[in-house]
């Protein structure tokens, strides 16, 4: 009742505000002259009852006010009142508004754009309906980094789960070869279980799903395209659902096209994506049906609407410790683990998201202490302004609430700009760094960016006019009309001060952190990574069925072949065959035992090594130094008996002080026995920053591609790679080494052709992009708050120009001078240095997770970041030191 | 401003109090309302005469007055001011309130030490 009241009555006043305002003037006036003609009555005369009357009544303007505070017109009404003053204002000092609004938008723009990843990756949901069922199933081995499924064991989770309304398998990347659609051309294949797009909930364009009856051994062969792809090789025909394609000589009849923006990545599936999704039920493969030795798939369940994660768990664990007790020979160490698909795509990328968060927000802050610092000294020049406004009745709030709409209409212009800003330079960064950044699509303007905008830039303008505002609208009146605008007092100083000690800790907590990554990034380029990956190149090569479906033996021919085929390329100094496992690439692991020790009863019992299949050159090509022994050679072939040559973890963790020359060692299900021939060095498999501590499955052994078991040997053929050391640069061998493959069958295609060094950068990626950020944002910061302390430090020199000119007169020499004005600045920056160091040494073990080889609080960084910080202030301080050294006394004290 | 004269400076947040109880004996306009508070409370009470102003506002808004344009006694357009039933309960509500306070308090301040 009383708010409708309220509200009418605020809308009819604001309807007719004119009106109101000339009734309520009507009102107080008539008041006026009653009572003047009053005391006119009584004796008075007219002008002396005039006066009277204005006295009695008190102050005129103050009263309406009130009554318009009464009216409830006032909040809006002196709102815009104010921001039409602010508009003014700011239009007067078109210098002062012009920094303060590229700060603010520089600000306020790295903020967005920040916020607009972390609001595309880590906030939003995934593009699927009911995103939070969607998890990710897979296996928690605790000896191995591997969390694979065997296909066996998912399909008796299908059957026993009480948990997913359905669960879908998927396998990592591979690729074929599609024939007679033009130059035979490598395509990705992903296999999936036939519900894999109705369980994420997408559904195809065009043509339907892969049946159940397609996903099955034998089972009719069917394809499902991707969009892009789709468009790409068939131009988006509508026709081509029911054709076949010819994948690896098998004709697939395409059933169905999967919408263009259709993307699934997640940690352990690679984020290109595929061209082509085939039925996994129908992979020949037969180790597909062994729970022991399997190729590996992903799971990827839709929870029950009213199943929660925890539950899922539970149900899982229950799952496991059956396949325990049902194959102890295989299950027994298995747990399986159950992830919602977003904690699973973005969990990498979230510590270094909520450092940059927190590092562009501190750049923020600087910003705004910069602009409250110009503000404040702004204000002293206008304390007469408002001492005459406090003079004539406005109230402390009211003064405060005048300066706040200026500083929010700067931050507000600010922001806008600092949008654009945005907008332009994510889009900018994304173009640059595609692969870095899973779910780098979600990343746009939204909403909810434009709202964080919004909130950020309020806060902001609240933030650095508030202290200004409070510091300005308590003048002292009697002094401030008195002196005659010649404000500025000790206190003015000291919230300067302060500004500036904030600013410079700031800074020096950027810095730092800049400082860490730098030094986590420089230490891993400069660590080796046990090989020299400078002009080396990798590829794979797709072999057309002729040569794929041959026996063994034509296999390994082919292989021999072709690898002096490319050999024989000008400037190619040395070529390996590469398979199984791949520096910083795929892992493939072997368990084993020594011979001589009596087999291990369980497989948990069973050490395992990482297993190189290689050529005799490999040695050569990665330059992997040879520590004891041989390695392998050519006449290491399938005649010969079997060799191998270990890695020093593998010598060290299993031989100890013994010599590994001349030992055997059985390798579970694939080699009976191989003979240690030699040793050579580590390499780092999981890339430069692998950490020694979590990776158990650090032995490493060499096998000789030409001794792997004939079944293997055709099985292993989808996967072979070659390395080359090249001479010069190792990417200009693309074009030379596919024309040779062309020479060797006109049918193999090259693929996934990258060099070493690219690997290696790839795998720094996400390192290094938040490095380059952190980077910037420190010499942002570094850049604003040495404009600040020189700011403050010109602005206390020339306030005490008439001081510096007394003391002049006085006989101090021009360096005391310089002393002081620099002292004042020098011990500001150094408390702001001593406080941001405490504040540093606290804050960047939060971002601990991202540093490596270089502890949270590194001295060396420390103690760069103190030098420079000091240094660059000092520089900052010096000018307007050196300015107020040569003032003129005469000049100096005339001004007063 | 210490009262002169022997008037009282009128408590906070009784003038209210004071202007609804002169507009409840008819209505009036602003300076009317002065006039009769002087009158009613024989002189005795100090008010600063602006303040009345977004008292009145204050009241209307809260609907315990209405206003409206008349003419004053001598011919003048002037805007008057009457009590609404709200108005007039929240005065009966009020008074009630006040005698109970200055009943405790007289009799607080009435009060004899005990004989011991």
């Amino acid at each position: 009742m009383k708010l409708i009241t309220s509200l009418r009555s605020l809308a009819s006043t604001l309807l007719h505000r004119a009106h109101v305002e000339r009734e309520m003037d009507e009102e107080l006036r008539s008041h006026l002259r009653e009572r003047a003609e009053d005391l006119e009555r009584r004796g008075l005369s007219r002008a002396e009852a005039e006066r009277r009357a204005r006295i009695e009544f008190g102050g005129y303007q103050k009263f309406k006010e009130q009554c318009r505070e009464a009216l409830g017109t006032h909040f809006l009404d002196t709102m815009l009142q104010d921001l039409r003053y602010g508009l003014r204002m700011l239009r007067k000092s078109p210098g002062f508004t012009a920094v303060a609004i590229l700060t603010l938008a520089l600000g306020i723009g790295a903020n967005t754009a920040i916020f607009s990843v972390v609001n595309g990756v880590l906030l939003n949901p995934l593009p699927y309906p009911e995103p939070d069922q969607l998890v990710t199933v897979c296996n928690g081995t605790a000896s191995s980094l591997e969390t694979w499924l065997a296909y066996p064991d998912f399909l008796d989770m299908v059957r026993d789960n009480h948990s997913f309304s359905s669960l879908a398998a998927y396998e990592s990347l591979v690729s074929a070869n599609l024939l007679g659609q033009g130059e035979a051309e490598r395509v990705s294949v992903t296999e999936v279980s036939s519900n894999f797009f109705s369980t994420l909930g997408v559904s195809p364009i065009l043509g339907r799903n892969l049946s159940s009856a397609e996903n099955q051994l034998n089972g009719p062969p069917a394809v499902m395209l991707s969009g892009g792809f789709w468009k790409r090789k068939f131009g988006g025909s509508p026709g081509i659902v029911g054709k076949a394609i010819d994948l690896d000589g098998t004709d697939y009849t395409v059933v169905g096209v999967l919408p263009e923006n259709f993307y699934f990545c997640c940690e352990n599936i690679s984020f290109r994506l595929s061209d082509v999704y085939i039925p996994i039920g129908a992979d020949k493969n037969p180790w597909m049906q062994d729970r022991k030795y399997h190729p590996g798939i992903y799971a990827v369940g839709r929870l029950k609407p009213d199943i929660t994660v925890a539950e899922a768990r539970a149900d899982m664990d229950g799952m496991a410790h059956n396949l325990a007790v049902a194959y102890p020979a295989t299950d027994s160490e298995n747990s399986i683990r159950v992830t919602p698909v977003k904690e699973e795509m973005v969990q990498n990328i979230r510590p270094f998201l909520l450092v940059l968060l927190a590092a562009v927000g501190f750049v923020l802050l600087i910003a705004c202490v910069n602009i409250a610092n110009l503000l404040l000294a702004r204000s002293a020049g206008r304390a007469r302004e408002f001492g005459i406004r406090a003079a004539l009745g406005a109230s402390q709030g009211r003064i405060i609430r005048q300066l706040l709409a200026e500083s929010v209409l700067l931050a507000m212009a600010g922001g806008v700009l600092g949008l654009l800003l945005a907008s332009w330079g994510t889009r900018a960064a994304l173009a640059v760094l595609p692969s870095t950044l899973p779910r780098a699509n979600d990343v746009h303007v939204d909403l909810s960016v434009l709202i964080f905008t919004l909130a950020v830039s309020l806060l902001a303008g609240v933030l650095f006019g508030l202290a200004p505002a409070l510091k300005t609208s308590q003048p002292d009146l009697h002094e401030t009309l008195k002196e005659g605008g010649r404000g500025g007092s000790g206190a003015r100083y000291r919230t300067q001060g302060a500004f500036v000690v904030v600013e410079m800790a700031l800074t020096v907590v950027l810095l730092v952190g800049a400082g860490l990554s730098i030094r986590t990034l420089v230490g891993l380029w400069s660590a080796s990574p046990g090989f020299d990956p400078h002009h080396v190149l990798s590829f794979n090569v797709g072999f057309p069925p002729a040569i794929a479906g041959g026996d063994a033996t034509e296999i390994r021919a082919s292989f021999r072949q072709l690898t002096e085929r490319i050999a024989a390329v000008p400037g190619v100094q040395s070529v390996s065959l590469t398979n199984a496992a791949f520096p910083m690439g795929d892992r493939y692991n072997l368990k084993f035992w020594i011979d001589g020790q009596p087999k291990p009863a369980t497989d948990s019992g069973m050490p395992t090594s990482l297993w190189y299949l290689v050529g005799p050159e490999y040695l050569k090509v990665m330059k992997i130094p040879l520590v004891q022994g041989r390695f392998l050679t050519a006449q290491d072939d399938a005649n010969a008996p079997g060799v191998c040559v270990i890695d020093e973890d593998f010598a060290r963790q299993h031989f100890g002080k013994q010599d590994p020359i001349g030992k055997r060692v059985h390798f579970d299900l694939v080699y009976q026995q191989l003979e240690i021939v030699g040793v050579v060095g580590h390499i780092k498999q999981y890339g430069l920053d692998e950490n020694l501590a979590h990776t158990r499955a650090q032995a490493q052994f060499y096998a000789s591609a030409l001794q792997l078991p004939d079944d293997l040997t055709k099985a292993f053929v989808p996967f072979t790679g070659y390395l080359i050391r090249t001479q010069g640069s190792a990417e200009a061998f693309a074009g030379s080494i596919r024309e040779a493959l062309r020479g060797f069958n006109s049918k193999a295609v090259m693929f996934h052709t990258e060099t070493m060094d690219n690997v290696i950068a790839r795998s720094l990626a996400a390192r290094r992009f938040a490095m380059i950020l952190l980077a910037v944002f420190a010499v942002l910061a570094l850049a604003l708050s040495s404009i600040g302390i020189y700011g403050v430090i010109s602005y206390v020199a020339g306030q005490r120009r008439n001081e510096i000119g007394i003391r002049i007169t006085l006989g101090a020499q021009r360096s005391d001078i310089l002393k002081i004005i620099l002292g004042h600045g020098a011990r500001l920056s150094l408390v702001g240095v001593a406080v941001g160091l405490v504040a540093a040494a606290g804050l960047t073990r939060l971002m601990k997770t991202i540093l490596f080889g270089v502890n949270a609080t590194d001295p060396l960084t420390f103690a760069v970041v103190v030098m420079v910080l000091t240094v660059v202030a000092l520089v900052a301080c010096y000018i307007p030191a050196r300015r107020a050294m040569k003032v003129d006394p005469l000049v100096a004290l005339k001004y007063e | 401003m210490p009262g002169a004269h022997g008037q009282a400076q009128i408590l906070p947040g009784t003038l209210d109090l004071l202007i609804l109880k002169a507009v409840s004996l008819g209505p009036l306009h602003g300076y009317g309302v002065l006039l009769r508070i002087e009158q009613i409370s024989g002189r005795a009470l100090l008010i600063e005469q602006g303040a009345l102003y977004p008292a009145l506002f204050r009241l209307v808004r809260q609907g315990l007055l209405k206003a409206s344009w008349g003419t004053s006694d001598n011919n003048r357009r002037a805007k008057f001011y009457e009590l609404t039933a709200a108005g007039r309960r929240r005065l009966r509500e009020e008074e009630a309130g006040w005698n109970r306070l200055v009943a405790a308090i007289a009799s607080a301040l009435g009060a004899q030490p005990e004989e011991t």
